[in-house]
């Protein structure tokens, strides 16, 4: 039996898809709704201290579509909670007490002084919360208010805040990490410094979706004038897988728990957040697209993809595949390639041609009649004509076995790993002999 | 081209490209471009559209992310007979009539053939999704091994009681056996998902049983705790113009019968010149397909308007496409011939006042060689204490008749639109009220 239950940080949820710090979970209403439509847990839109902020009252959003319109990037403008701090944690309390059987976690943004932490984690305690988020991720408003981004950008600050935290409260503290920094492993060490019990990632990434080009405003325009938000959804998923790995596979991390968010849309991108090491996901941007759903196909095709994987519990396949994420200088530089083309698949688009051709190796042929062959010659392996195929199969890449002749350099395909740290060409490696 | 009633008027690939499945199923790749196409609507129109309530933008979205196994228990969990609605539901009135995408650009999300993707892909592998719960002890008895049979017998089963289908004909499977049209149901699927539907479990069938009649009704009455009634309908109205004994003249329904069950398409003789009485559904598919086992001029003969014809719109037009011709607003006064047919006299009608249809006195002859006659099919009474309405056994919320512990669903009862997909609605939503009722 597969069984999709999830326990974070002790925190048990009945699967492991989380509703992140958001709209979605702004008020008792939608997390009642998400909770009977089948999420396992929710982190709370995050609160601050009275008197609440303000949202503007013009558009907050703004999007980049894909092909027939669909949804692929979301930008907001929003500030956390916009509602009073009493009222959002009778909600919690009566949530809690309803749904004692899913997670329910408390994001926090409160200004850079210790008591003000100590005040609200009190509160947050009495509600029955099963933990706290440290939102120090949000890029836009908070962030010049010295709040979020603010402190996340700077590894001293995220330390000395955790620290206060876990000083004043039993419950995990997972601290939000901003994607807006250059090297996410300093953000994420220091929060394991401070004693964070897990890190939770991406937050929004700060943007611009675009330019009326009626009244020369960013989007979303507010009165002409437009500001920077914070992009989400489908568009931002490489960029947190990157940033997971990376703290994945970083041995001063040893382990430390991860959320992962940015872009979970279907039940895949999930799995590849759970084997690149996360021990749950956070979704916002998909159920904001799709309502909640979604989670139906989310739990239904994770437990398919286990079953005929022969995985029986989450931890079954967390992390697989961090070992796999390596240096450039180590992929193994004797891997051979070469695209083929499947004749009966092709519809003669000719993309693949169009592509190569003008911007790559020219390594396909435009034959009579529309047909389209790879030159092997030629041939680098790229990927580019896979890439833009619209048929799914039609080109793969044929892997050169050792003894075969790769016909574009002339060598002989060798079964040994040699990676760059070994090659001839590589300066430093042949001078370190 | 011979005339009268002869067999083998074709060669053998004609009739293998003429039989052969009329919408071709989608390969993965065409899945995956129409499931995109889906906007995952909010309280979706087609799911209420469908008599099954399938959650239809669920299961598109379940073959978008390559789950197509997922997305068949979906639509198995509303409708176990999801495979064969999938090739018989007149969808352009259904689900795809309701799609947004039809308001959009007239074009809807292909529902109809993305169900029979996911089906084929579960079905293929020839696993039950389904497990059975504990014997609950109760036993029912199913009187027909339709539609409306056997989703009533499966979600019974499913529930833990056990079931026992009484099905008077040779093979089980109702009308999706014997009535839908060939180019619909191909390589004898409905045989092969009854099989498959048989896999949950506690069912048992017994075929070619004598008729149910009121005695055995109350013997089963006594020896079972529940008893369903689904046995369609068996009678055939007739059409008293006298010439029913003259050779070559019979119903649309024997005709169809013949045609499904032959071994050999070739052996299935057919009128040079074929004339269609009626203006439904099963008209539309006797005309249709003697056009395509070979006959020269087939006549949908229909006494009212054509947009009055209880087949579709969609429907005319097939016929149409294949040549039949659709004549309307005439009635048959007299059949002519002296041992075999050879012409039916027409008169003209129109449509009096009082909504009557009256013939205009201008008659008219075409010749035929082969009358079917299409004009309706009726119950066929199985106990006098049965109250009916309109002709059909009349029930009560999900299918409670007036005797107690019997249901009925599906064409034989009451209401509904005679169509397979609203026999398994029937026959599913009887057996939750009949669990209901014995389990508690
Ligand atoms: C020619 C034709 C074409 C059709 N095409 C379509 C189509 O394309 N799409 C669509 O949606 N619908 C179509 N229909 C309608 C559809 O087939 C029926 O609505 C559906 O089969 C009804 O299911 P049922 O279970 O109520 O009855 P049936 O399918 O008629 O099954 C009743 C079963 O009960 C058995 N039975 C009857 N009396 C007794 C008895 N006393 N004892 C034991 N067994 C008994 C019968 O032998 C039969 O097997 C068509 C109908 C016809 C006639
Ligand atoms: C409108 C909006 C408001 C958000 N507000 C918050 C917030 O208050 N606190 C927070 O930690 N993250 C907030 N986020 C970020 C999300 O929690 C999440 O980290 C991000 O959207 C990436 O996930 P996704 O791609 O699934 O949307 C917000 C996102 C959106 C779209
Ligand atoms: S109505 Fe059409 S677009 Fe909407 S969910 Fe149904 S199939 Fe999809």
């Amino acid at each position: 039996m597969v069984s999709l239950r999830s326990d974070f940080l002790g925190i048990s949820s009945p699967n492991p898809f989380w509703l992140a710090s958001a709209p979605p979970t702004d008020k008792e209403y939608n997390v009642r709704r998400a909770f009977e439509a089948g999420w396992g847990g929710v982190v709370w839109k995050t609160l601050g201290l009275d008197p609440h902020i303000v949202n503007v009252n013009g558009p907050r959003y703004g999007a980049v579509w894909g092909p027939d319109r669909r949804l692929m990037g979301l930008n907001n403008i929003e500030l956390i909670t916009d509602r009073p701090l009493d009222v959002n944690l009778e909600e919690i309390k009566d949530i809690k007490r309803d749904f004692p059987d899913n997670a329910v976690v408390v994001s926090l943004m409160v200004p850079c002084e210790e008591q003000c932490w100590q005040d609200i984690l009190t509160r947050v305690e009495d509600t029955g919360a099963d933990g706290v988020e440290l939102n120090f991720g949000c890029p836009h408003g908070m962030s010049e208010r010295g709040m979020g981004a603010a402190v996340g950008q700077v590894p001293d600050y995220i330390k000395m805040v955790t620290a206060w935290v876990k000083s004043s409260t039993h419950l995990p503290v997972i601290v939000k990490l901003t994607p807006n920094i250059t090297d996410i492993r300093y953000p994420a060490r220091a929060a394991k410094a401070g004693g964070a019990d897990a890190v939770s990632l991406i937050n929004t990434i700060s943007s611009i979706t675009g330019v009326d080009l009626d009244n020369f405003s960013p989007e979303p325009s507010i009165d002409g004038k437009g500001t920077h938000g914070g992009y989400c959804g489908p568009a931002v998923k490489p960029i947190a897988l990157n940033m997971v790995a990376e703290i994945a596979r970083d041995e001063q991390m040893s382990n430390l728990p991860i959320s992962g968010i940015g872009g979970v849309t279907t039940w895949r991108d999930a799995a590849e957040f759970i084997s690149l090491g996360c021990g749950n996901v956070q979704v916002c941007t998909a159920a904001m697209t799709y309502g909640f759903r979604i989670i139906e196909e989310l739990n239904a095709g994770l437990a398919q993809w286990m079953r005929e994987k022969g995985f029986t519990s989450i931890a079954d396949f967390q992390g697989r595949a961090v070992r796999n994420v390596t240096d450039w200088q180590f992929l193994n530089l004797n891997f051979v390639t070469k695209a083929e083309i499947d004749q009966d698949l092709c519809i003669k688009c000719g993309r693949c041609y169009a592509v190569c051709e003008d911007t790559s190796h020219q390594a396909i042929a435009m034959k009579p009649n529309r047909v389209f062959e790879v030159i092997d010659e030629e041939c680098v392996a790229c990927n580019l004509c896979i890439n833009v195929c619209p048929v799914d199969g039609c080109i793969t890449m044929r892997q050169l076995a050792p003894g075969e002749k790769d016909l574009r350099t002339g060598e002989t395909i060798n079964a040994d790993y040699r990676n760059w740290t070994q090659h001839p060409n590589n300066v430093a490696a042949s001078s370190s002999e | 081209m011979t005339s009268g009633v002869v067999s083998a008027r074709l060669t053998d690939e004609q009739y293998q490209r003429n039989f052969s499945d009329v919408h071709l199923p989608l390969t993965a790749h065409e899945a995956s471009i129409e499931a995109d196409r889906c906007y995952f609507c909010y309280e979706a129109p087609c799911i209420s559209a469908c008599p099954t309530e399938i959650d239809i933008p669920l299961f598109i979205r379940q073959i978008a992310t390559g789950t197509a196994e997922a997305a068949a228990k979906t639509i198995f969990e509303s409708n176990i007979l999801g495979g064969i609605c999938a090739r018989v539901c007149p969808t352009e009135t259904l689900c795809e009539e309701a799609c947004v995408r039809e308001e959009a650009e007239g074009q809807p999300v292909e529902i109809g053939r993305l169900q029979r993707y996911a089906t084929d892909t579960l079905m293929n592998i020839d696993e039950h999704p389904f497990e059975r719960s504990a014997d609950t002890g109760r036993s029912i008895a199913v009187i027909g091994a339709g539609p409306a049979g056997i989703a009533c017998a499966h979600r019974l089963a499913m529930k833990g009681n056990r079931v026992k289908i009484f099905e008077c004909l040779p093979k089980g499977g109702g009308l999706n056996e014997y009535g839908i049209a060939a180019y619909k149901t191909v390589d004898s699927f409905a045989a092969r998902e009854l099989q498959w539907i048989m896999g949950i479990g506690g069912i048992e069938i017994e075929t070619g049983c004598e008729p149910i009649d009121s005695e055995q009704l109350d013997h089963l009455r006594q020896s079972f705790d529940a008893v369903f009634l689904a046995v369609g309908l068996r009678g055939v109205n007739a059409l008293d113009i006298g010439g029913d004994d003259i050779e070559n003249v019979g119903n649309a329904v024997d005709f169809i019968a013949g045609l499904r069950q032959a071994e050999a398409l070739s052996e299935i003789p057919v009128g040079r010149q074929v004339v269609v009485i009626g203006g439904g559904m099963t008209a539309i598919d006797a005309a249709v397909q003697s056009r395509l086992l070979g006959a020269q001029d087939v006549t949908i003969a229909y006494r009212r308007s054509q947009s009055e014809m209880s087949a579709s719109r969609h429907e005319q037009d097939w016929a149409t496409s294949k040549g039949v011709r659709l004549l309307t607003q005439v009635r048959p006064v007299r059949i002519i011939g002296r041992d075999k047919v050879q012409e039916v006299e027409l008169e003209y009608t129109k449509t009096n006042a009082q909504g009557h249809i009256v013939g205009t006195g201008e008659n008219f002859r075409i010749g035929a060689d082969l009358v079917l006659r299409a004009i309706g099919q009726k119950i066929v009474q199985i106990s006098d204490v049965l109250t009916t309405k309109d002709g059909k056994i009349s029930v009560k919320g999900a299918g409670r008749t007036n005797l107690a512990g019997v249901w009925a669903g599906g064409d034989c009862a009451a209401g509904g639109q005679d169509l397979t997909v609203t026999a398994v609605a029937e026959g599913r939503d009887a057996a939750e009220d009949i669990h209901q009722v014995l389990n508690n």
